[in-house]
């Protein structure tokens, strides 16, 4: 589904990935996990098509198509979805309002009718309940006065909305208190599909027990310098990076 | 010879001819007051940029590149069919229609009682009511006040009268239409508006400005509201005019005790707009509101100028304008709140937000606050930015176009001015209005 070959990034000339190569097909679950810095959420920018970013090198190839290529719209309406780290807040512009312009603007896109009101309220409350979302935040203003926790599942909430192919979660579980974290897993859980797969950014191995990944891997200096089972992603919960970090500027050096 | 006169001399030559023309009218107290207005504005002329109130926004020479020498008024053929396009259509309201400053009673609807509301030709009620209207006219906005009250002062015949008797609801709004037709030649108009809204009274009133045709059309209007005790007041001006268009447009609201006034200013259309919105805030426990909203394209140069003066304690005022500017276009914002030493326990607050879409394009603002009362709350700022690339970037990354995600943005700034317009059949009309302009600009 997702093939990235030696992508390289720089954002104001300094490079930030180095050559990052990643194979994910439909039905798996990947976690990127790394310290600090490593470009973890650079790499989820870039495959949405954040503009600041520059590409400097390498490909990447989604359902055929070369994704970089595509503007942030159209990658969207291809079905990539990425759950930001921090979502923004629009003043003025409903939830509800911003995801039917969305729906149909995809829905156009794949050459189908757009949903018309009574379908798209029918949609908008299935998948609230998926996120325990309460009907009040949606029509609220995007994400303004929203607590943290509430954030992040309408981020989720957006993704059941939109029903992507790739959705990349960035840090989604970072400052989320245990009952928020187990509202939006299962949230991702019960959105997976067989022909669906999810990268999931994190610095924690915590959510990774609710995600359960088929892969693990680390990122450290812009490149994967170690890929494994979810069992890795233990190790490095009690480890941490540094052993990682040393392996990895020992076959640098 | 003509060619070498100058456009404040032509609107002299222009008020002779319109003296003349008044046979009868011209006698009696209003005629008094054009006198000594045309003499007024002889003395003093068009505002100078050196004069601060005018600085960024030089109409005397606008009018003398546009207008010359033509500063009369045309006659008009546009017939019900040709206006239809202007009105306000589908809602249930008394409106009036304006063309190059005449009343068309033929191409108007009256559908309110008059013992509800009262609804004349400002000509047509001094004569009915002489000393009232009389006295009434300039009471507020005073002649020496502005160059361009003057001048409106000395022509002052045709406009609107509304009274609103004590304890009433007026039942339906009124919509007063100004159509300027330039389409035969450069014209001029000189609206007198005269609105008295009685006690514990309640009116929503609307001004529409439009225009048509290649020639420069200068409307130069004022109004006037006297709210009494108790009264409730929503005024809304739209300004949709075409690029030939220089208005000038001056409103002086005089507030008694316990009154609440809302006026909300939307800005559309128009080559040159000039806004002077004055509130005298004259009594306890007055709320009085101003809300602006100007988004401008090409070469638009639109300026609002508003002093809210509180003189007695216990009021609130509250201002919210605000400013899209794309190409090369100039918005001016020059808010003024003074708060009187009597003017104790005032709450007032100003904010001037602007977005500038194009690197071309000028904001001014000048927030201003002048305080004399020592136990007020008051504050004001102004911001101006470009629309966020990282709110575009999240609604892009769920499928919007570009296109879409800024006109939903625009959408949400200026949407927050709109909300303020109480009335619904009247939000809903300019929420359409302002969606239709941005599907424009961004086949959204």
């Amino acid at each position: 589904m997702l093939s990235i070959k030696n992508l390289q990034a720089s954002i104001n000339d300094q490079p930030i990935l180095k050559g990052i190569n990643l194979e994910i097909k439909a039905g798996e679950v990947h976690a990127i996990m790394g310290p600090n810095g490593s470009g973890k959420s650079t790499l989820a920018s870039v495959l949405a098509g954040r503009e600041e970013y520059e590409v400097t090198g390498g490909s990447v190839t989604f359902n055929g198509k070369d994704l970089l290529d595509l503007a942030p719209e159209d990658r969207a309406r291809e079905g990539v979805f990425l759950a930001f780290q921090y979502p923004v807040e629009i003043p003025g512009v409903s939830t509800t309002n911003f995801l039917k312009t969305a729906i149909n603007q995809v829905r156009e896109y794949r050459g189908q009718d757009p949903l018309d009101a009574v379908s798209f309220l029918k949609l908008v409350k299935e998948k609230m309940n998926l996120v325990e979302m309460n009907q009040s935040l949606l029509s609220r203003a995007l994400n303004e006065g929203f607590s943290g926790g509430e954030k992040k599942r309408n981020e989720i909430f957006q993704m059941a909305m939109l029903e992507p192919t790739l959705s990349i979660l960035d840090e989604t579980d970072s400052g989320l208190d245990i009952d928020a974290l187990r509202i939006v897993a299962n949230g991702v859980t019960k959105l997976k599909r067989p022909d669906s797969a999810t990268i999931v950014v994190t610095h924690y191995q915590r959510l990774l027990d609710y995600i359960v990944p088929d892969y693990v891997h680390v990122l450290y200096k812009g490149r994967i310098v170690k890929s494994g089972s979810k069992e890795l992603a233990l190790e490095l919960e009690e480890k941490g990076y540094d052993w990682i970090k040393e392996e990895a500027d020992n076959i640098q050096a | 010879m003509e060619t070498t006169t100058d456009t404040k001399n032509s609107f002299i030559n222009t008020f002779r001819e319109f003296e003349a023309g008044l046979n009868g009218s011209a006698q009696g107290s209003l005629h008094e007051k054009r006198k000594e207005a045309i003499s007024l504005f002889e003395k003093t002329g068009f505002p100078p940029t050196r004069d601060e109130e005018y600085r960024y926004t030089n109409i005397a020479k606008a009018l003398q590149k546009s207008l010359g020498s033509n500063t009369g008024q045309l006659e008009s053929d546009m017939d019900a069919q040709a206006i239809e396009g202007f009105l306000f259509k589908g809602l249930e309201a008394n409106q009036l229609v304006f063309i190059n400053g005449r009343f068309k009673p033929g191409l108007s609807q009256i559908i309110s009682d008059p013992k509800n509301i009262l609804i004349q030709e400002l000509s047509e009620a001094y004569k009915e009511q002489p000393e009232k209207v009389g006295a009434a006219i300039s009471k507020h906005a005073k002649p020496e006040s502005d160059a361009f009250v003057a001048l409106n002062t000395a022509f002052a015949h045709n406009g609107v009268y509304i009274e609103v008797p004590d304890n009433t609801v007026a039942e339906h709004p009124v919509v007063l239409n100004f159509i300027s037709d330039g389409t035969k030649g450069t014209t001029t108009s000189m609206p007198r508006n005269l609105f008295l809204v009685g006690r514990s009274a309640s009116v929503s009133i609307v001004e529409a400005f439009s225009s048509i045709g290649e020639n420069t059309t200068f409307t130069n209007i004022v109004t006037e509201i006297d709210v009494q005790q108790n009264a409730q007041v929503q005024f809304v001006k739209l300004q949709t005019e075409e690029d030939k268009a220089i208005q000038v447009n001056n409103t002086h609201i005089y507030q008694q005790a316990d009154s609440r006034v809302t006026t909300t200013t939307i800005s559309l259309g128009g080559n040159l707009i000039r806004n002077n919105l004055n509130y005298a805030v004259d009594a306890k426990n007055c709320e009085s509101n101003m809300y602006g909203l100007y988004y401008l394209h090409g070469n638009q140069h639109v300026d609002n100028h508003t002093v809210v003066d509180h003189r007695q304690p216990h009021c609130e005022s509250n201002e919210l304008y605000k400013g899209i500017m794309d190409d090369s276009s100039t918005g001016v914002f020059n808010g003024k709140i003074y708060v009187r030493q009597a003017a104790q326990k005032t709450n007032a607050f100003q904010s001037n937000k602007n977005l500038l879409l194009s690197d071309n394009a000028t904001i001014n603002t000048k927030p201003q606050l002048e305080i004399w009362a020592d136990d007020v709350k008051c504050s004001h700022g102004a911001t101006t930015g470009q629309i966020d690339q990282e709110q575009i970037f999240y609604l892009r990354s769920r499928g919007l176009s570009r296109e879409s995600a800024q006109a939903l943005l625009l959408f949400a700034f200026a949407g927050e001015i709109i909300e303020h317009i109480s009335l619904e059949p009247l939000r809903a009309y300019f929420t359409d209005i302002l969606e239709m302009k941005l599907k424009a600009k961004y086949q959204g």
